[in-house]
């Protein structure tokens, strides 16, 4: 496999804060075709908030985001008008909620929430939309015959496998992660954690994923970002930061782990 | 292939009154292709210390690490990573793996990563795992569930499984019976009869005896008190 020269998203000194408090500050990272980062920390480390600042779903005070578009090359998506962010969100980038409910319809029948993705970036045949809903589901392990029940009727493993097929149908480059596997029973964890590894290696994505979980990470990111109060302390490959962590803050982290 | 130069290393204990424990100082090591080198010295000398720095999952704190053409001391995480995938290859102690990825994918999936067709890379996984006797009726379960042994065994196979010009041995035979052991060391003597420049730690003597070319003795590079 080649490596690409060119990086896939350039994030340059993203600052975000909530009045005198810091949300997140100086982020500077380079994402690469087909690479994984995560970023962990403990709750209010400033993990979301960066997430949700990369993805556009908050505005950051200040900082660039740059994005190689298809189409243009480099553009920073902070400057990108909302129509274009907006079509950047439903054709190139994918965002996996934490609750499935906020990634799906819920009054919307499952083929129906992969379906609709497709719509979005133009299509209209019906029975070719179908089918390619029913592929989706099969990928993510949904039987067929599921197709035309709403994601209500589904459990929570489901409901986030639909969720992710209903990201992934439209070939987005970029997925942004919010705690992908929380609130899952274990067994429903590693099913979840096969498919997007396989699903990352086929389709080359790139991913930044958000989590508490270590192991998740280890299993997943190629690269690791470790934040405590807004800050990224620490950074580098997976296993070398979980294994020689060099701050106090990660070491802190990684020696609290239970074993099972 | 493999060249380490006056590497160093210390820990910082953040958390432990901010404690800086150095351990290894003035470390070189030069493996040639086709040369098998293995680490010696006593329980906590710095064998698997030396090995992980090598493989850049510990930082070394200075000197360098050049694997091919790639400085691991100072190369960027992509950069390791593109080496591990291509050039540099790991067997560990332990089988670290996706719960539920069946066996057959665990030891081809090295292969998959550098391109090589499914049918190719699958026929090459069936042919190691034949070699090491995993029977055939485990090859689609996830080896989580498997003994130790057979665990190790599977680890053996997924590390040779891409012909790799430099690789890194923990313990490669610790736990295996006889003929698994002797099937172990024909990998390794294949290895290095195509130019792989191996560096191993061997608690067997026999076993490192027959594969290994030359001996270092780590706790040479232990530092000394001042």
């Amino acid at each position: 496999m080649s490596t690409p020269a060119t990086p896939l998203l350039q994030v340059r000194d993203i600052r975000k804060t909530y009045g005198a408090r810091i949300g997140c500050t100086d982020v500077n990272f380079d994402l690469y075709p087909g690479e994984v980062i995560g970023i962990v920390g403990e709750s209010g480390s400033g993990k979301s908030t960066l997430l949700n600042c990369l993805a556009g779903h908050l505005a950051p005070d200040a900082g660039e985001i740059l994005f190689n578009t298809r189409a243009d090359g480099l553009k920073d998506t902070l400057k990108m008008s909302e129509p274009e962010r907006r079509m950047l969100g439903r054709t190139d980038w994918a965002f996996v909620h934490q609750n499935a409910r906020d990634g799906l319809r819920m009054g919307v029948s499952a083929g129906g929430n992969v379906g609709e993705r497709l719509m979005a970036v133009g299509a209209r045949h019906y029975g070719n939309i179908r089918e390619q809903a029913i592929d989706w589901l099969d990928r993510v392990e949904i039987a067929e015959d599921r197709v035309d029940d709403r994601p209500g009727a589904f459990s929570g493993g489901m409901q986030q496998r639909l969720q992710i097929a209903r990201n992934l149908v439209t070939g987005p480059r970029l997925v942004f992660m919010d705690e992908p596997t929380g609130g899952l029973d274990v067994s429903v964890q590693a099913r979840l954690l096969d498919l997007l590894r396989g699903l990352v290696r086929e389709m080359g994505l790139s991913a930044i994923i958000v989590t508490h979980d270590l192991a998740v990470v280890r299993l997943l990111a190629d690269r690791l970002m470790v934040m405590k109060s807004g800050h990224v302390v620490e950074a580098g490959l997976t296993d070398q930061v979980l294994d020689d962590p060099q701050h106090g803050y990660t070491q802190l982290l990684v020696s609290s782990v239970l074993q099972v | 292939m493999i060249s380490v130069r006056n590497v160093a290393k210390t820990f910082t204990l953040h958390n432990q009154g901010g404690a800086v424990i150095p351990v290894m100082a003035g470390a070189d090591l030069e493996v040639a292709p086709g040369e098998c080198v293995a680490l010696t010295g006593s329980s906590g000398a710095g064998k698997s210390t030396l090995m992980r720095m090598i493989y850049g999952n510990y930082l070394a704190a200075s000197g360098s690490i050049i694997v091919g053409d790639v400085d691991v001391a100072t190369a960027e995480p992509r950069e390791i990573l593109k080496l591990r995938r291509e050039t540099l290859g790991y067997v560990s102690q332990f089988l670290r793996v996706v719960p539920r990825v069946a066996t057959l994918n665990v030891v081809a999936e090295p292969m998959l990563a550098v391109g090589m067709e499914r049918v190719a890379a699958e026929a090459r996984a069936r042919e190691l795992l034949n070699r090491l006797r995993i029977p055939e009726t485990l090859w689609e379960l996830s080896p989580t569930t498997f003994s130790g042994g057979e665990q190790q065994r599977v680890n053996i196979a997924r590390g040779f499984a891409h012909v790799f010009p430099a690789m890194l041995l923990d313990e490669p035979t610790a736990s295996l019976d006889a003929a698994n052991r002797a099937t172990v060391l024909d990998l390794i003597h294949e290895a290095k009869a195509r130019g792989a420049a191996i560096i191993g730690i061997f608690h067997d003597e026999e076993a490192r005896a027959r594969v290994a070319d030359r001996e270092i003795d780590v706790s040479r590079f232990t530092p000394r008190a001042a």
